[in-house]
């Protein structure tokens, strides 16, 4: 890895990368929720949210943090103890192996997969495991019955996101992330590369599936069933306290912003900028100062589209756990194997 | 047709309802937006000039017929009174007995704000008062004596007028 022209030596290159990896994932996580959760929401609410911690609330998150640091760290009497209290980790972790593969420039990424999207999709079901065993480790009928119902949904979910994912590699012949965003940027529509060839117009319906999934996996509202707090109490997390609680709640708004990310890639052209403005071609041509604008791009990207996902999220109520299970079977897969046909024939075709 | 009436109705126009919401909290005051909410110790809202405060006392008119105390629900009323002679209304004529108030609390860490002791007094000594900003660290000092009631009367709001209309009561 060179960066503008400066030779990092490995220590250096792994030092970045592990700081990097924290800042994409933390960083995120609270402007998602300041930004979001505290704020947008408010004003959807026609209120102003939090306003006295530092200027126009800037600082309530700092507070918010500083007091579930101090609470108590409680465990059930019977609760599976060791494993209770990996639980939260694990899903933590899942966010950050998940953000290894999301490239933010020519040469900022972390790693760079031949078959990222493959791994971003695999790992990305690790989160299941820390919410089955969170909810299984707590001794409590109600955490089971969360966690059961994560890993139902969850599961139920990742089919059509799979399947939409799909229909991109089709289109793009890769599946490499990085060679995915390059082939939105340096592709063309018609003959027309003013705009390059972002998949979210040729492949709108399987952003559309894909999108949906997205906030299913991430069981924000209208499938946040597992959490559902006016039957489950808190689902899964009810037992947790303290800062085991905030790093469900940090894992829980990152993952947001990672799925974003990875959905900016596929789907809005990731950290690039259509090729043909400057007269790039292909990845080679792609300047070093791209390095520095590609991470401003893929934030920007995140940040309209988890504003969508929040947006849907305060919008609608909860389904029912039945509704939820039958829109992923009978409809999102249904619609995403049909893209993938149709995709595949017009692939042929052209 | 039906699903894409659905949609129309139901999922886009949830979808509007919030960003409608949205814009115009952060629209500024000036241009007619703004939050349906005030930031409380900052700025105040009025209280409607009819709301449940707190019940202010006029001594005056007490007689300690313990009707309020007694149609208190929460049994949030203490009153005290004895009778004392007072001079005569007309010259040769015998001395008054009046009710004097020895002790009239309201606890108000008891009281459900019903207004039924209000609504009960028959010589009208008992008002609502649409102050509401009374708490105390201590719960004890909640218990308002006669004096602290009294002074309540003067946050006591003029009746309003009627409406165009409307007719006295016969009384």
């Amino acid at each position: 890895m060179s960066v503008f022209a400066v030779d990092i030596p490995y220590w250096g290159q792994s030092l970045l990368r592990v700081l990097g990896g924290t800042v994409a994932v933390l960083l995120p996580a609270g402007t998602i929720v300041y930004l979001f959760l505290f704020k947008m929401m408010s004003f959807m609410q026609s209120r102003l949210g939090p306003m006295e911690a530092g200027p126009y609330g800037s600082m309530q998150l700092v507070a918010e943090v500083g007091k579930w640091l101090q609470k108590e760290d409680l465990q059930p009497l019977r609760a599976d103890k060791r494993i209770f209290k990996i639980a939260p980790l694990i899903v933590l972790v899942s966010t950050f192996i998940l953000v290894a593969v999301v490239p933010f420039g020519p040469d900022a990424y972390f790693t760079n997969f031949q078959a990222g999207i493959f791994y971003a999709l695999a790992v990305s079901s690790v989160s299941v495991l820390g919410i089955l065993i969170a909810g299984w480790s707590s001794a409590n009928k109600y955490s089971l019955l969360g966690g059961l119902r994560a890993a139902g949904q969850l599961i139920a979910y990742e089919l059509p996101m799979v399947l939409a994912v799909i229909g991109v590699v089709i289109q793009a012949g890769t599946l490499n992330l990085q060679q995915i965003v390059v082939a939105q940027n340096a592709g063309e529509m018609f003959g027309w590369n003013g705009l390059g060839n972002p998949y979210l117009l040729t492949q709108f319906v399987g952003f559309v599936v894909f999108m949906i999934s997205v906030q299913a996996e991430l069981t924000q509202t209208p499938f946040d069933m597992p959490i559902a707090e006016s039957e489950l109490v808190s689902g899964y997390m009810t037992e947790y306290s303290g800062f085991r609680f905030l790093i469900f709640f940090i894992a829980e708004f990152a993952n947001v912003g990672v799925f974003s990310l990875i959905a900016a890639v596929l789907f809005l052209g990731g950290w690039g900028i259509p090729f043909s403005w400057f007269g790039w071609h292909s990845m080679g041509d792609v300047d070093n100062w791209m390095n520095i604008v590609g991470p401003l791009i893929m934030v920007t990207k995140m940040i309209v589209l988890s504003f969508v996902v929040m947006w849907v999220r305060f919008s609608y109520p909860r389904l029912r756990e039945d509704q939820l299970q039958r829109f992923a079977w009978k409809v999102l897969i249904p619609v995403s194997l049909l893209n993938i046909m149709v995709t595949a024939v017009l692939k042929v075709i052209f | 047709m039906g699903i894409a009436k659905d949609f129309k109705n139901g999922y886009l126009s949830g979808l509007g309802v919030t960003m409608k919401t949205f814009v115009k909290t952060v629209t500024p005051k000036k241009m007619g937006g703004g939050a349906a909410t005030v930031q409380y110790p900052h700025e105040k809202e009025a209280p409607p000039i009819r709301a449940r405060g707190v019940i202010a006392l006029r001594e005056d008119n007490c007689t300690s017929c313990m009707l309020c105390a007694r149609s208190c629900p929460d049994w949030c009323i203490y009153i005290e009174g004895h009778k004392e002679l007072a001079p005569p209304r007309r010259a040769g004529g015998a001395p008054r007995k009046v009710n004097k108030l020895d002790r009239f609390d309201i606890d108000y860490a008891l009281c459900m704000y019903c207004g039924i002791c209000v609504e009960v007094c028959p010589f009208d000594a008992l008002f609502w008062s649409p102050e509401y900003e009374y708490s105390e660290p201590k719960i004890a000092d909640l218990l308002h004596d006669k004096t602290k009631l009294g002074e309540w009367m003067e946050t006591v709001p003029e009746y309003p007028e009627l409406e165009a209309g409307a007719q006295k009561g016969k009384k």
